[in-house]
Order: C-alpha cells, then structure tokens, then sequence
C-alpha cells in the first residue's frame, strides 16, 4: 500500500512539474487562471495523500486551507479582476516560447542536482520530489521574468508559493500549523492589496504592461 | 511577560483603532499617544531582561535575549520620534491635498500594523512566524509606500512588492529546509523551528540541508536589507513613499531584516564548522558599500541618494558581522543603532525641507541656512554625523569596523576606505550645496518652529552621545549580545 | 539463430508489408466518418498501390540516377526499421543488428535520402519540401530518441528488444515518466508522419504541404513504393508505441502458439491505435508552419521532463 501512495505521490509531482511548465507557454490570461487553480488542485492531492499516509491530521488541514484558498478563492478573485479591467482575452506577446522552455530545462536539471543529496535526508514518504518542488519555484520565477502583464507576474507568484507549501510537504510532514496559517494569511491579504494595486495601475497608466511603468531607473 | 503582550499588543489595537477613526482630525495625536504606550511597554521589557536575563513568553513562542531586546526598544523609539515627526509632517501633506481622509486613516492604521509586525519578528522565537511577520512587514509598507497613490509611488511600490514577495519566497525555501534539518534531530513534535531548540542542538543540524538552507535564507533575507545585486526596491521605494515611511523603513526594516539573518547566521556556524555564513556576508556586504558609494556619485534625489546610503551602510554592518568576532559583532551592532537614529534623522530634516521647496531634486534646494537656520543645521549636522566625522557615533562604530577589518581581513580594507572615501566626497558635495548659498526657498512656513524639530535633534543628540560615552549598561548589553552572535 | 527466430522474424516482416496500407485504409476510413463523409473502402490503398505498379513511371529530363534510387533506400530502410521493431516477438535475429538509436538512425537516413531527391529535380516545391522537412526532422528526432532514453532507462538497455520485454514484465504501477514519455511520442508520431496538426496527408496546397511537396516529382512505381513506404512507417511507429507504452501480448516465449497469438493481439491494438489518430487528427485544426517548432519543443519537453523524473523519481 505505502508503495502505491508512493507512486501517487510521484504522479502529483509530476503534473505539478508539468503544470508549472504549460504555466511557462501559456500566452492566455483567462487559461492562465485556470492552470494555477489546477496547480492549487493536485497540491491538494498531494497533500491529503501524504496525510493519508502519515497519519497526520493537520496535513488535512492544511489540504482543505489549500482548496479553499488556492483552488475556489483566488482564482475566483483574479477571473473577477480580469473580467473587471477587461483584460480576459489578453495575450500576451510571448516571444520565443522554445527557448524559454529550454532554459526551463536548465533550470530543473539545475535544481534536481541541487536537491538530490538533500532529498536522500528527508524523511518523508514524497522525499524525492523535493527536487520538482524547488524546481517549480524556479520555474515561477522564470515566468516572473518572461512575463510583462502585470496578471501573469502575480500568477507567477502565487503559483511559487504553490511549489514552496509542495517542498514543506514533500521535504518534511508540512510546517507547523501556526506558520501555515500565517503564510496563507499572508497570500491572501498580498493578493488582495495587487488586487487593488491592478485597477489602479490601470488608472495612472492606462496599461497593465509593466513594460510601460518602467519610469524610475538609474540615469 | 504583560510587557511584552503590551509592546506587541498596542500597535495591533492600535492598527484597528486608526482603521475605524484614522482620518479623524485627533488621529494624528492618537498615533503619537500609541507609538509611546508602545516604548513605554518596551523600556519595561526591556529592564526586565536586563535585570533577570533572557527570558520566555507564551510557552516559548517569544524568546527575549540582549541581541533582540535592544533592537525591541531601538524600534520602539524610533517608532515613537516617527509619529512624532509624521504629526504636523501629514499636517501640511494634508493642506497640500496630497493626504485626503482616507489615505490618512490607511497611513496610520499601516503604520501602527508595521510596528507590530517589526515587534513580532524581532520577539518571536518561531523561524517561521519570523518569516510570516517579515512577509506582513512587506505588505504594510508596500500601502504605505504607495499612499500618495502617483505614478511613480504606484510603480515603485510594485516593484517594491514583487522583489521582495519573490526575494522572500526564498527565505520560506530556506526555512523549509532548516526544518527539514532539524526535525531529523528533534521530532516533528519537538518544536522544530524554535530558534532556542535549534540553537541548542545546532552543531547536529546536517551540513549539506544547513549549507542549502543558508544560501536560500541569504538570498531571502538579503533582499530585505538591501544587498547588491538585490537592492533595486529600495531607492525606489524610500524616495516615493511619505518621509516617515522613508525614515522607518531605513531605521527599522533594514535592521529587523539584518536580524533575521544574523538568527540564521548563528546557527548556520554552528552547524557547517565552516566559514560559509561569514564569507558570503563579507563578500556580499563589500559588495554593497562599494557599489552604493558609487551610485551615490549619480543621485539627483535627495531620498534616493539617501536611501543608497542606506544601502552602504546596511552593508557595512553585514561585513562586520560577516568577520565576526566579539568586537566586529559590537561596532556592527553599534553601527545598527547609531544608522537607525541618524538615518531616520536625516529623513525628518529632508522631509522638512522638501516640503518646503516642494521639490525632491537637490539642485532646486538651495540655501537651507538662510530659509531656516534650525533646518540647515539639522541637514549639515545629519550629513556629517551619516558620513562617520567625530564625534558622532558613526565615527566609533566605523573606526571599529576598520580597524577590525585590518586586523582580520586587511584584503577588505582599501575597498573600505575607497567606498567611505567616495560616499563622503558624493554627500557632502551634495548637501553643502542645499544647505549653504543664497535662498531659493518661499519664506515662512508653519512647521518650522522650533518643536517640529524636536525628533531630529533628539536623534542626533542621541547619535552624539553614543560616539562619546556608551552607558555601561548599554555597553555590557552590547557585549552580551555580540558573544552570543559569536563569530 | 532458431529456426523458430527465423520464422518469427520472416513473420514479423510479412505482417508489416502486408498490414501497413490495411492501418492506413483504416485510419483514413474512421476519419471519414468522424468527419461525417463516406469512408472509401478499407482496401483502398491496396488498390491504389496495384494501380500505381501497373502504370509507366516518368521521371523529369535533369534527373540524376540518385532520384530513381531513393525509392527503394526509402523503402528498404522502413522494411528494415519494421523488422527491428518488436511487434509479435521478442526473439528476433534481425534485432542484434540494430538498437533504438540505430532505429531513429534508419529514419533519418530515409529522411535525407528523399529530401535529397525532392532537391534533385531543381522545381521549387521539392526544396521548399525538403526544407520543411529538415527543419522537422531536426526537432523531432531529438524528441523521439529522449522518448527512447527514457524507456531505455528503465530497462538499462538500448536493445528495442530488451526494453518490451522489461516493461511488459513490471508490475502494474504508476510510471509518470512514461506517461510523458508517451504524450511526447504521440506528438513526434503526429509531426513524422505527417499528420494532421503539422501537416495534412490529403492536401496538395502549396502554402501548407510537407511530404506530399517532396514527392511531387514521382509517378508510377516509385510513387507506389514511397507510398507503401510511408505507411510501413506510420505502422513501425505505431508498433514502437504500443511496444514501449502496452507491451502486453507480444510473444517472449520460443512457442508457436505464442507467436499465433501476438498476431490477433498486435491486429487488435493497432485497430485501436488507428482510431485514436483518427480522433486527434478529427479534433485537432492545421497548425501554421511556424508553431511547428513551439510543437515539437514541447514534445522534446515532455520527454526530458519524464527522463528527469525517471532519474529523480526513479517512476
């Protein structure tokens, strides 16, 4: 039985790896969303497994603050921000989607190297996907990086905090309840005030392009 | 422990007080009257640990030693002095139209709420609400830096927010690990992200997770203290954020987030019996000195050109603790407090006085001395205590600083002196010619009587006398706190 | 090498000849459905083949010798390619001879060879052909052989063989690096056959075509045989997927009533693999020429991240 959580537990490492890099090539905001909330999804499965599997109840509670935080409440909050500024059907113009996934690849030899030594210590059941947890986080910041809509760099950010709460889960048994709520409480709040910040981004610059807000710089 | 409930207690209250009636006219005294209930808790704290050493709240939730006591009453006081300046500073911000009602009641309730979240990071004995408090920092001063709602303000409290959500992110990566460390040596039971279990089993800790670990806190935590390469946040948010924000962020989230690193750094050194902390600490704090020294070179801003020196100076701490050692420990700490009181200073006089030339671009200040004498002074006399002349206490904790460097790591020192050497021509250059010259100022002005004044001089007084005599309780304090760091 | 080695290897081959225009009949006839047309018959790429061989070949004045060669290089290399590839059994004497890298080694020595003919006429549309061609070939064939690493990482062996007989052999478990591995493959599959996101079998629309550019030039005989090799090679790739990802079936054992067996089994996969390319072909649009890169990316991807999660996860 531990073998085939084991192997369930790889599975949601996988997709999450995957979904981080479909996150990386997506052009579309509105599918954008929906990726992340299917993120916030199997971070939920992974979780509950690792619960089922340990016995430790406050696992499944923070599955449940995941679900409700990062699979039903934000993505909730950006389908509304982006219906309310109209930027639904925004593409973004992505150029050279092959090499930033290239350099994507880079980036997850690059953390499993990093990882691998570290993850033969841990001593949770999903020890090895310490690896595609930093390697997501990676990856978000690429995105960050390749991103110019100011919607898709907050993606990029929530889906790293998505990645980190999948490294305290897969490195040890998750962290101490206390400190998960503080983080989800700080997400939450976070994304309300970019919330905010958006429309009024909006409003002085007539863009979310943070190409186009690039005013204070070094002469 | 009912001072400690107290000192964290007030500023929470008080975030939801000025929340319901921050934009009445009697908000600004209420800010005053809690930010000193607020140093007032924390001078009980703090004679409590001095007279009955360190000490545990809530069942080891909080842990109070020398190290953060001192930081405690350091940001109670400057909190205090802040609200002080910021009452007839948001006054005239006020009567300029550039505070309605609303920003008000959100500028206050953010600053009592930063002042709690500093307290608690500085308190709390749990790595992980040390993060959770840092991460609530960021986000209050993010509202605060961009309460003027301009362009500008807006873009640079973007920037400010990203960077840091992502820089910090890191530090989360590293505190993951460091549990992931110490669980194997505690239990997941046995409060595994305490800072006083791990630093009691630090030298168990595996090197490989702990060596991780470091650089990812580094990285995390680095971002908050400014350091080259990722300091681009911090001009930018100091110079278009309100000028008590500017003065607090220099004064106290700077420090808080050097803090969080030396915790790390503590038992980082323990765990790796190699000098890994210490060296990236050197090479990274040199890095940030010199690179701010020549950056200063180029500022038009008044607030920006300060803000680099914040950014020099955080990193001349960061090397002194990076070399370690019991006296390298004491000038840096000395270092942090005569920073946080002079650069918070500064930001009052330059606040002062771009509001009265509304203007921030120092070409268009010309001749303070005449336009106010008491403001000249407090510009001229900020300037020199910042850049390290005697006697203000920037000059002892930097002659330390040197002189230790030579000692220890004579490599450091020409770096050292060219950077200081440059920051000094760039500065002073810059603000003799604000302060001295003919006028290019309107006369008159309601807020520069004498009593708006008051917090500048009281910090450069302070600043002064820690350049000629250290108390000795202060003193024995510092030294507690700096063989502790140990190095 | 057994006598039963012989048989089944003679077999093997025999199938592939005789079943690879039968899966191409059967692919085109569920896609007519699909897309509510009538289906032509499931034998009609029989008839065309016949038709094709009894008719004269032309070939162009400036041709050189090299354009009436390719034809056969072309086909003898599929011939080959799907003698190498297990399809009813693993006791193949041919296999030795070639390993997976030998294999995508084959394909693109056909893949020259015909854009080299496609080339030799001098007409425009056989180099922008063979051009579009390459430029595939290129992205594809480092796809495919990730796709191949990944199995051989599994089986700790690059002998095609070896690896059908350890994944038909694992315990049923969850194996994520073959699940991208196997996205991967479809993609590569869909992009070297010439199907329908990266090119379109049936059109003759100059903007769009591919491989039909490249034989543009031939008639007769030598159209009937790039023909019939073309469906030798989808047929080898479907084999290649069904081996590397439902090894199930294929025949280990030296009995003839195992070998009896594959046969019905390897007709019944394949039946259904043609359905579902049909399918994707039905659901999926054209793709332009310039996506074609971003398409085989993720296909290349798709396979380092399952060669990645292999070594990591050891899945």
């Amino acid at each position: 039985m531990q073998g085939m959580f084991g192997q369930l537990i790889n599975l949601f490492a996988s997709v999450l790896l995957l979904l981080s890099f479909a996150m990386l090539a997506q052009r579309r905001v509105v599918t954008l969303i929906d990726l992340f909330m299917l993120q916030g999804a199997t971070l939920v499965a992974a979780t509950t497994v690792v619960g089922v599997v340990t016995h430790q109840p406050h696992l499944y509670l923070s599955a449940a603050l995941t679900l409700l935080l990062k699979v039903a409440l934000i993505p909730w909050l950006l389908h509304r921000v982006i219906r309310q500024l109209n930027v639904r059907w925004d593409v973004e113009t992505l150029i050279n989607i092959p090499t930033t996934l290239l350099l994507g690849i880079v980036l997850v030899i690059f953390a499993f190297n990093l990882a691998l030594p570290i993850s033969q210590l841990s001593s949770s059941v999903a020890r090895g996907t310490l690896g595609i947890a930093l390697a997501g986080v990676l990856l978000s910041f690429l995105m960050m990086i390749t991103r110019s809509k100011a919607v898709s760099q907050v993606i990029g950010f929530l889906s790293m905090e998505n990645c980190l709460f999948f490294a305290a889960t897969s490195a040890t048994y998750g962290m101490p309840l206390v400190v998960e709520l503080g983080i989800a409480l700080d997400v939450l709040v976070g994304i309300l005030i970019l919330g905010v910040f958006m429309f009024q981004l909006r409003e002085r610059f007539d863009s979310l392009d943070i190409r186009h807000i690039e005013k204070l710089k070094e002469d | 422990m009912y001072a400690l409930y107290a000192t964290l207690g007030i500023p929470l209250f008080g975030a939801l007080l000025q929340a319901a009636v921050g934009h009445r006219s009697f908000a600004r005294e209420i800010n005053v009257a809690l930010s000193a209930a607020t140093f007032l808790a924390a001078c009980v704290l703090t004679e409590r640990i001095v007279t009955q050493g360190p000490q545990f709240a809530w069942d080891q939730a909080f842990f109070i030693d020398p190290l953060n006591v001192f930081l405690v009453t350091l940001t109670a006081f400057v909190g205090l002095t802040t609200a002080i300046f910021s009452r007839p500073y948001m006054a005239i911000e006020a009567e300029h139209g550039k505070m309605t009602p609303p920003r008000l009641r959100l500028y206050h309730s953010m600053y009592q709420l930063f002042n709690c979240t500093m307290l608690l990071a500085l308190t709390t004995n749990n790595m992980g609400l040390l993060w959770v408090a840092m991460e609530a920092a960021t986000l209050a001063t993010v509202l605060l830096v961009s309460v003027y709602r301009t362009a500008a303000s807006l873009e640079a409290a973007w920037k400010y927010f990203i960077l840091c959500g992502v820089g910090i992110a890191q530090a989360l990566f590293g505190t993951v690990l460091l549990f992931m460390a110490a669980e194997k040596v505690l239990g997941a039971e046995g409060g595994a992200l305490l800072w006083t279990n791990l630093d009691a089993v630090k030298t168990q800790l595996d090197p490989a997770i702990i060596t991780l670990a470091f650089a990812f806190l580094f990285i995390g935590y680095g971002t908050k203290v400014g350091l080259v390469p990722l300091h681009n946040w911090l001009p930018d948010a100091h110079a278009e954020g309100p000028t008590p924000v500017s003065a607090v962020l220099s004064g106290l989230l700077l420090n808080v987030a050097l803090y969080a690193l030396l915790r790390c750094k503590v038992l980082t050194d323990g765990a790796l019996q190699t000098p890994l902390a210490s060296r990236l600490m050197m090479g990274f704090g040199l890095l940030s000195v010199l690179t701010a020294a020549f950056f200063l070179l180029r500022q038009k801003d008044v607030k920006r050109m300060f803000a680099y020196s914040s950014i020099e100076h955080m990193g001349l701490m960061t090397f002194a603790f990076g070399v370690g050692g019991p006296v390298a420990n004491f000038a840096g700490l000395l270092h942090m407090t005569v920073h946080s009181l002079i650069k918070s200073a500064i930001f009052f006089a330059v606040g002062h006085a771009t509001q009265r030339a509304g203007t921030q671009i120092m070409a268009d200040i010309r001749g303070l001395m005449k336009a106010s004498p008491l403001l000249g002074w407090s510009m001229m006399l900020g300037a020199l205590a910042i850049l390290g002349m005697p006697p203000f206490g920037v000059f002892a904790s930097e002659f330390l600083i040197l002189t230790t460097a030579m000692r220890e790591q004579p490599w450091a020192t020409p770096f050292l002196l060219l950077a200081l050497g440059v920051a000094f021509g760039a500065v002073f250059m810059r603000v003799q010619e604000m302060v001295f010259g003919s006028t290019n100022l309107p006369a008159g002005g309601t807020a520069h009587t004498a009593p708006a004044h008051l917090p500048v001089y009281a910090h450069l007084g302070l600043g002064l006398m820690l350049g000629i005599y250290i108390p000795p309780y202060l003193d024995a304090w510092y030294r507690q706190a700096a063989a502790m760091m140990g190095g | 090498m057994t006598f039963l080695g012989a048989i089944s290897q003679l077999l093997a081959i025999t199938a592939a000849l005789l079943l690879a225009p039968l899966l191409m009949g059967w692919v085109n006839q569920w896609r007519a459905w699909m897309q509510n047309r009538s289906a032509p018959s499931l034998l009609q790429p029989y008839r065309m083949l016949h038709k094709l061989f009894h008719k004269e070949s032309v070939v162009a004045e400036h041709a050189t010798p090299l354009f009436r060669v390719v034809p056969y290089i072309v086909f003898g290399a599929m011939t080959l390619a799907c003698g190498i590839v297990p399809t009813l059994s693993t006791e193949l004497p041919l296999a030795p001879a070639a390993d997976a890298i030998a294999l995508v080694g084959l394909f693109a020595l056909a893949r020259v060879f015909i854009s080299l003919a496609a080339m030799d006429i001098g007409t425009s549309f056989g180099t922008l052909g063979a051009r579009r061609e390459m430029l595939i070939g290129f992205l594809a064939e480092p796809a495919l052989l990730m796709v191949l690493f990944t199995a051989s990482l599994i089986s700790t062996s690059t002998s095609l063989t070896t690896i059908v007989e350890t994944l038909a052999h694992r315990e049923l478990a969850i194996y994520p690096s073959l699940a991208f591995a196997g996205v991967a493959f479809t993609m590569v599959s869909l992009a070297e056959n010439a199907r329908v996101p990266v090119d379109n079998p049936t059109t003759h629309l100059e903007l769009t075509m591919i491989h039909e550019a490249l034989i543009l030039e031939y008639s007769g005989r030598h159209l009937a045989l790039i023909e019939w090799a073309a469906s030798l090679k989808l047929f080898a790739y479907s084999c290649i997927g069904l081996a590397l990802f439902f090894p199930w079936g294929v025949a280990e054992a030296q009995s003839p009533l195992a070998l009896l067996l594959a046969l019905p089994v390897l007709v019944i996969k394949l039946a259904i693999g043609g359905i579902v390319l049909a399918l994707l072909e039905t659901i999926n649009a054209k793709m332009r020429i310039f996506r074609v890169p971003e398409f085989l990316a993720t296909a290349f991807l798709l396979a380092v991240i399952g060669m990645l999660v292999r070594i990591l996860l050891g899945g």
